[in-house]
This record gives structure tokens, C-alpha cells and sequence, in this order.
């Protein structure tokens, strides 16, 4: 791990007074994901701003019948809250079909949506990678791409977005808040927060450099039925190949989203609007600009099959 | 970092380790290390890598620490304190071997530093049960033989104390059928719930089997 220096801080003021200060800085909450990464020497920061000082770790109710979940709340904490069990099961699931225990104790719930890719060629560093390394090539393609995306990839980047959590929060159209560098607040509809790769993989989201996100917002509760349906390759604590995120509705309608398919969580209004004509109209609007490799085009039957699970589920 | 200033703090580590484990070459080992740290400190001091200091509460007692940045709770742990009933296993969050109890939660020491937890309360396996007073986990593990080669045993144990909390508080798992109830003990929450720690020995029914009577369950071989 390269040395960097360290800083607490306990208010945000201080907190993006510090990421402007130091070149090269970085925040850091669970520090789940960016200490793993430090250590192998992907991320390499000069100076960390430990952000635990700050609160932001209350779930609470918004005028407008919804919650407001501050940026450190925990994996777990979220997932265990009777709000969030009760009116938005799917992300209750989504988060407790990720990682470990342990794991989600310690890992936030902006540091699961700035989480980074685990495509096996960002993370060996003898590797090509467009992500890691601007420029360099991308050795997954070509590669052994199974994990990998099929769909809003690029000819620079196939890797997919790993959380669980963020796949709930799109079907559930949550909304991101952040401080700008200059401490100006802004709301990121969660649609927005994640960029395809293009031709700049390395530019993940839609947050300027020191911008810090404060909290996750959800709106008021869509009642139906909520169901996070993940396929791994063992029965837990895997990353997902295929996951389902979906709200379905006594009539049949409702929201989905896939995971484990794209670099973000793949949710297409046009897809939802097709839930009563069944799980292979939906699969074909969402792959309808898929690009699956000899390796991965397995994703697509299996996403279909898994939405039929789900809306199966749901009706029983 | 004056050595004068890390020695104290160390001979207390020596004296902790030491009424861990009777064992007289974990001793000698340990007196070496702190021998190599008193050599180090004045390198560390001139121009070497950026140091923090942090105050830790480790089963119980108080221990600061000067630290370069880097240093994860996981090393802290064994390589300063000398409690080196903490594995490092993977060293990066996959198995498990390295889980202690920080604030009252399992964590994977390995994946957070030790200056993130200033005013922590570290509990290890060390300080669940002592050789004479074992944590009823402890003893469980021990009748049931719920470990071959022994590696992922403490970060085992520490991980189903936590389990066994999150239950009692309520906390849902992925294989829990309704959210909105309270959850019950079962050897497939346990399962789910302990999927965080490998035994590559493969002793998970014993596993299964300890942590159940402490439980009050039946066992899964009953």
C-alpha cells in the first residue's frame, strides 16, 4: 500500500475543505472496498478524509411520506430498519443478498453505490484496463468474460457495477444528495449517478472531484410486491450473475431492474411499461441493444428466466 | 515516535499475550518483536512514513498506539499488541479469519484501519474467554470439534458471537422468509449468516453443531 496521510474530520465543511486541500485525496467511510483496492495499489490516495465523525447516520422520514437514509448508515443498519423492511423490501433484500456479515456492518450506504467494479481484469494490475489504467486497452474483451456485461457496454469497457443495493435504489427511483466543493447542495436522481463507460471507462459517476454525498433519499412508498431475485455462483456471499429487482403490482404492472448484466443497474421505463406481457417482452426491451461476448450470452436466456421467476413469485 | 514512548506500550502487549498463551515460545517471539520495534522507532521517526496516534480499547484495556497510516486494525492487533489470536488469512474481507468485534459489531479487521477507530472497543478471541474461563462459543467448539486445522477458528467464533446478537436484535438474513418478522434461530440462518467465514477444512456441521447448543437449539445432527 503506498503511504498517504489521514485525517478525521467532524463536519462536512472540513470534510470537503480537506478533499480541496490535498491533491490526490479521497474520503473514505466503510472503507470496505477502498482499503482492498489500496492495497493492491488500484487506488492509491495521498491523503484520506475519514468521514465517521460526521453523523449522517440517521434514517428518517421526509415531509414528503418517503426516507431520508444519511450517507454513513450501514448495510445493515438499512436493512434492518422496520421502515425499509416493511414499505421497500426489495432493497431490504437487495442488501442482504451482498456481501458478508461482516462486511455489511462496516460498508455505507454511499460507499456501496461509489463501490468499484470487480471485473478480474481491473483488479490485475498486469492486466489491460481502460478503467484502471486511461488508454491502456481493455483485456476483458477477448478475455474470460463470463462475470461480465452484455449490455450498455463499450468498445473500451465491459465491466459490470457490483452492488446489489444500487440495483433496489433505481427501481426505487431514489435520489442522491451531495455537497459540491463550494458547499453547494444538488440532488442526483439515481438514474443520473452512474455513467455508461463510452470511451472514458474511468469516469464512473456523475460526481464532480470532492463532491461528497450526504444522503440517499427514497420516495413514499409504491406499495405491490417487492422481490430482489439473485443468481450467483454459490448460494451466498457471491457477486451476482443475474439479479432481479422488482415491484410488481396486484395487475401484473410494476418496475424492474437487472444487476450483474450492465455497468450500472439496468432499468429501461419503456421495459416496465411491458411487465403484463410477460418476462420475454421485458428481457427483449431491455437487451434489445445487448452485445454479449461467446462467454456471457448466457445472460441474457438466464435474465429472462429469472424475470419470469420473479414475476412467478409474485403472483403467488 | 520516541522509543522511550513505545516501549510501555508494548511490554503491556507482551504481558496481554502472555497471559493469553502459556506458552513460553510465544513469548521469546514476542521480546523479539518488541526488540525490532524499539529498533525501528527512530527510522520511523526521521522522515520515514506519515504516523497517527490512536487510543484503542482492546478487551478491555486501554492501549495508544503511534501507527503508520497504513496499518490495518487486523495488524495493529497482532503485530503491535502481539494479540496474534486474530488470523490473517486472505487479508482482503473474503474469508473471514480475521473478524473481531469493534463497538459491539463483527467486522473484518483486515479491510479497516486501526486510526479509524479512535476510542474503539476491540473485543478478540482473546478477550471473549480466557484458557480458564472459556466463552461458552469457546467450549463449544471444543466439544463439537468444530475445526480441524484450527486457522479460521477465532475469526469463527467471534463471527458467531455477532450472529448470535444480530438474531437476538432483531436483524434480518437473505434467507429469512417474512422481513417483518423477528428472525428465529436455524441451522440454514446460521449457515447464511456465517457465510462470511471459510473453513477450508470444511468443519462447518460441527461449526453448525457448536454454535447451535450455544444457541439453545437442537443440533443439526440431533
Amino acid at each position: 500500500m503506498k503511504s498517504f496521510t489521514y485525517q478525521r474530520v467532524n463536519s462536512t465543511d472540513d470534510a470537503l475543505a480537506q478533499a480541496q486541500r490535498v491533491p490526490g485525496a479521497k474520503f473514505i467511510a466503510g472503507g470496505t472496498n477502498l482499503l482492498d483496492l489500496m492495497k493492491l495499489e488500484i487506488e492509491t490516495p495521498a491523503h484520506l478524509v475519514d468521514l465517521n465523525g460526521l453523523g449522517l447516520k440517521a434514517i428518517e422520514a421526509t415531509p414528503e411520506g418517503g426516507l431520508r437514509i444519511g450517507a454513513l448508515v450501514s448495510n445493515t443498519q438499512l436493512a434492518a430498519d422496520m421502515r425499509v423492511r416493511r414499505d421497500y423490501g426489495v432493497l431490504s433484500r437487495a442488501l442482504l443478498a451482498g456481501a458478508s456479515g461482516q462486511l455489511r456492518n462496516k460498508a455505507s450506504t454511499a460507499g456501496n453505490l461509489l463501490q468499484r467494479t470487480r471485473c478480474p481484469y481491473f483488479y490485475d494490475t498486469n492486466q489491460a484496463c481502460n478503467k484502471r489504467q486511461p488508454g491502456s486497452g481493455c483485456a476483458a474483451i477477448g478475455g474470460v468474460s463470463k462475470q461480465l456485461a452484455v449490455v450498455g457496454t463499450s468498445d473500451a469497457c465491459i465491466a459490470t457495477h457490483p452492488s446489489d443495493m444500487a440495483v433496489a435504489m433505481r427501481v426505487l427511483d431514489a435520489s442522491v444528495e451531495t455537497l459540491r466543493p463550494d458547499g453547494t447542495r444538488r440532488v442526483i436522481p439515481i438514474a443520473e449517478l452512474h455513467r455508461l463507460p463510452g470511451a472514458t471507462p474511468q469516469v464512473e459517476t456523475a460526481l464532480a472531484s470532492g463532491e461528497l454525498i450526504t444522503a440517499v433519499t427514497l420516495p413514499g412508498p409504491v406499495g405491490g410486491t417487492h422481490i430482489y431475485h439473485k443468481v450467483r455462483d454459490r448460494a451466498s456471499y457471491a457477486f451476482a450473475v443475474v439479479s432481479v429487482a422488482a415491484i410488481v403490482q396486484r395487475d401484473g404492472s410494476g418496475r424492474v431492474a437487472l444487476g450483474g448484466v450492465a455497468p450500472r443497474p439496468w432499468r429501461m421505463e419503456g421495459a416496465d411499461a411491458l411487465m403484463p406481457r410477460g418476462a420475454k417482452a421485458v428481457a427483449d426491451a431491455l437487451f434489445a441493444d445487448a452485445r454479449p461476448t461467446v462467454h456471457n450470452a448466457f445472460k441474457l436466456p438466464l435474465a429472462e428466466r429469472t424475470l419470469a421467476a420473479t414475476f412467478a413469485q409474485a403472483r403467488t | 515516535m520516541q522509543s522511550s514512548n513505545h516501549l510501555p506500550i508494548t511490554r503491556r502487549g507482551l504481558l496481554a499475550a502472555g497471559a493469553a498463551s502459556a506458552s513460553a515460545t510465544m513469548v521469546a517471539r514476542t521480546a523479539q518483536a518488541q526488540a525490532q520495534d524499539a529498533a525501528r522507532s527512530p527510522d520511523t521517526a526521521a522522515g520515514g512514513p506519515p504516523l497517527t496516534t490512536v487510543t484503542l480499547q482492546v478487551n478491555g484495556k486501554t492501549q495508544r498506539l503511534a501507527l503508520d497510516t497504513r496499518t490495518t486494525l487486523l495488524d495493529a492487533l497482532r503485530e503491535h499488541l502481539h494479540l496474534t489470536g486474530t488470523k490473517k488469512g486472505c487479508d482482503h474481507g473474503q474469508c473471514g479469519a480475521c473478524t473481531v468485534i469493534v463497538d459491539g459489531q463483527r467486522i473484518n479487521s483486515c479491510l479497516t484501519l486501526a486510526v479509524m477507530h479512535e476510542g474503539g472497543a476491540v473485543t478478540t478471541i482473546e478477550g471473549l474467554g480466557t484458557p480458564e474461563r472459556l466463552h461458552p462459543l469457546q467450549a463449544a467448539f471444543v466439544k463439537h470439534d468444530g475445526f480441524q486445522c484450527g486457522y479460521c477458528t477465532p475469526g469463527q467464533i467471534c463471527s458467531a458471537a455477532g450472529v448470535l446478537d444480530e438474531i437476538a436484535k432483531g436483524v434480518p438474513s437473505h434467507v429469512s422468509e417474512d422481513l417483518n418478522a423477528k428472525p428465529m434461530f436455524s441451522a440454514a440462518e446460521l449457515r447464511e449468516r456465517m457465510s462470511g467465514n471459510i473453513c477450508r477444512c470444511g468443519a462447518y456441521s460441527n461449526i453448525v453443531d457448536a454454535i447451535t447448543e450455544v444457541a439453545g437449539g437442537t443440533g443439526a445432527k440431533a
